[in-house]
């Protein structure tokens, strides 16, 4: 009698977080199946997925960003000055959420959380302390803003102006992408549609009269942290790109006359290989987009731009300090995908606003890499692997398929305002929660090398009550010098502009110079756009048959 | 658990900060295991939730607070829940909430302190075993 052959050991099943199966060996015979080396490319050229620079980081290192803030102006600029003395190369502000949504200091819903995450603005005085020594043309700003966004750049742009820089030459960012706080964030604060108004009028305002600032940095890392596939972020991204870009061409802007300062702002969690793939696919994409549909002629229009820095939700509030460890392999994950800018959560950050420690120790990471592991000495290092080749061609069908699917369904502007995308990503939340508590879905420390713990030894960030009522008081003596007969007039103007339907920079401008404060001018909007109704309904349904 | 009816719980987002991720998931969770979850959306006053929790007449009154605001925002809804005739309904919190700050939550009445890494079968069995 013959024995029956032992069954052949199949190798497990691989499928990434966006959904392709991964095979255990690949050859060039992949890469030509997935669609060819056409979209490879050179670095600085079309289509661009080796990046957007001939050099990349043999010319200029990424910059480096850690988000801080918190308190008001004066200990922020504190932490800022810290964080430069130690090598960082530029700054990414916090705001505290009375700011982000549009409320005074005094306002009756911020009580309990003026200065609390962020620094508190009530004026353009705390903007001019906070930045206070700060070289603005060596050290560009990013400013983490939404809802209140235009009124916040509005306030930067005075504040450079006051000392002395030239508009026409000055760098920085704004976050600006209300879109996609409407999916996760949450710090909206007008209907979508007069929310997308005001990002157009920044977009045309800034490319009129501050071409180097880019006034918007779309972001699909909120998308991934709500519960989107890597796929899903960038292609919702791309999807909220578009709805902007065609809000200002839309008011007879040309595509080359904005593209060039859009920006992005892009997570960094989970495989490796399917993020260094994701920000390569999503290179040639967006290039190819802006190239094709758009008409983008100038090489800068098809660009890629973005921060790209270790997410929140990749860590662990168990054994905080793997998150040290996870930091050191995202922040390597950017350098391998040609990230501009790079910033990382801080290891105790599921815990509490980051210590100065801590904040050190991530721009140490990136550091280290730059100095020591040879991450800036050759571009894309990853080019020409069979597999990254292969998974790149394959994210990018993947993201095209997702953009096509939200075209389907009305478009991504109706499908978030309708809640369908905050649904859809809401529901893969929970199913990757349900996956990880049942060991599916590997978190180290979390479902699989468990310890006793006890509660770590942590510097928890002091909250002072005292400070918020100084914040209160300063905000009353800025109210008590100011010119109240101009801050009247100013904010009427802003008022009858936004009825008028006129761009609302010159005239937030004009009321955020006179002292006018972020509340009242949201007040005056307020008044006239009203306030978002959030959808709340948690269903179930596909993106395309939205609507019904 | 009282008889056929199912447990009603108001998963609330108390003050400014927007992050529902966490919010949502409890909610899905919640729904998925027979409760009658009503999620309020975000920034929520003490005075709204305490007006839903009324209106609904829920047993559950569950918050999600992930900005520091604990303290303050649970110290006062406290009395606005008792005004409201919910003193004997069962209030819990999940959320970034230091464990130096559970013992003065559980004193404020909020019985259920889920802090970030809590698993969903957990704050489902803490709601069967205690909901009024």
């Amino acid at each position: 009698m013959s024995k029956p052959n032992p069954p052949e050991r199949q190798p497990r099943r691989v499928i990434n977080e966006s959904g392709i199966e991964i095979q255990p060996l690949y050859t060039a015979a992949d890469v030509a199946a997935s669609g060819g080396e056409d979209m490879i490319g050179r670095p600085g050229e079309y289509p661009f997925t080796r990046g957007i620079h001939p050099l990349m980081y043999r010319k200029q290192p990424w910059t480096m960003r850690q988000y801080t803030g918190f308190g008001n102006a004066a200990d922020t600029n504190r932490r800022f000055h810290y964080l430069i003395a130690n090598g960082q190369t530029g700054l990414n502000v916090a705001f505290d959420l009375p700011t982000q949504c549009g409320l005074d200091s005094d306002d009756p819903q911020a009580e309990g959380e003026v200065g609390r995450v962020g620094m508190a603005v009530d004026t353009l005085r705390d903007f001019e302390i906070a930045f206070e020594g700060i070289d603005l043309d060596r050290i560009t700003v990013s400013l983490t803003i939404n809802g209140a966004a235009a009124i916040l750049i509005a306030m930067y742009l005075a504040m450079a102006e006051k000392r002395g820089y030239d508009l026409s030459k000055l760098r920085g960012t704004a976050q600006n992408d209300i879109l996609k706080e409407f999916v996760g964030r949450g710090t909206w604060v007008y209907p979508v549609a007069p929310s997308i108004r005001l990002v157009g009028d920044t977009i045309e305002y800034c490319a009129q009269h501050a071409p180097k600032y880019s006034p918007v940095s779309v972001c699909g890392y909120h998308i991934r942290e709500s519960g989107a596939d890597p796929a899903q972020e960038m292609a919702f991204a791309f999807c909220i790109a578009r709805a902007y870009a065609d809000e200002v061409i839309g008011r007879g802007l040309a595509v080359d006359e904005f593209a060039g300062r859009l920006s992005f702002n892009f997570n960094i969690a989970g495989n490796l290989f399917e993020q260094v793939a994701k920000f390569r696919a999503g290179r040639s994409l967006w290039a190819k987009i802006m190239k094709e549909q758009y008409g983008a002629t100038q090489p800068g229009s098809m660009w890629i731009r973005m921060i790209a820095g270790g997410g929140g939700s990749g860590l662990t509030f168990e054994q905080p300090e793997l998150n040290i460890v996870r930091g050191a392999y995202y922040a390597l994950i950017s350098a391998l995908s040609g990230a501009q800018t790079m910033a990382l959560c801080c290891y105790d950050e599921a815990y509490t606003i980051p210590s100065e420690y801590a904040q050190r120790i991530s721009l140490r990471t990136m550091q280290l890499l730059i100095e020591e592991m040879g991450l800036t000495d050759t571009v894309d290092p990853l080019g020409g692997s069979y597999y990254v080749e292969t998974l790149t061609n394959q994210m990018r069908a993947r993201m095209e398929e997702i953009m096509r699917e939200v075209d389907a369904g009305g478009g991504i502007v109706r499908l978030i305002a309708d809640g369908t995308i905050q649904d859809r990503v809401s529901a893969q939340a929970y199913q990757r929660q349900r996956d990880i508590e049942a060991g599916t879905f590997r978190k180290v420390g979390v479902n699989c090398y468990r310890i006793d713990e006890r509660p770590p030894e942590m510097e928890f960030h002091p909250y002072r009550e005292q400070d918020a009522a100084a914040q209160v008081r300063a905000l009353g003596e800025v109210r008590a010098s100011r010119d109240a007969l101009q801050v009247e007039r100013t904010l009427a103007r802003v008022r009858a502009e936004a009825r008028s339907g006129s761009n609302l920079m010159p005239a937030i401008l004009e009321a955020v110079k006179a002292y006018a404060s972020v509340g009242e001018i949201t007040a005056e909007l307020v008044g006239v756009f009203g306030r978002y109704q959030e959808p709340v309904a948690l269903r179930d349904r596909p993106l395309a048959a939205a609507g019904g | 658990m009282n008889g056929t009816r199912a447990i009603k719980v108001v998963v609330a987002k108390p003050g400014l900060d927007g992050h529902d991720h966490g919010a949502k998931v409890v909610a899905r969770a919640l729904r998925d295991a027979g409760f009658d979850v009503v999620y309020t959306g975000l920034r929520q006053t003490p005075e709204q939730i305490a007006g839903i929790a009324r209106e609904q007449d829920a047993q559950v009154i569950a918050l999600s607070s992930m900005a520091g605001t604990h303290l303050s925002v649970c110290g006062r809804l406290k009395p606005l829940l008792e005004a409201a005739g919910l003193g004997d309904r069962l209030w819990i919190i999940g959320g970034n909430l230091p464990a130096q700050d559970h013992d003065a939550l559980r004193a404020l009445g909020f019985r259920g302190v889920f802090p970030s890494s809590s698993r969903l079968e957990d704050i489902i069995d803490f709601i069967r075993t205690n909901a009024p």
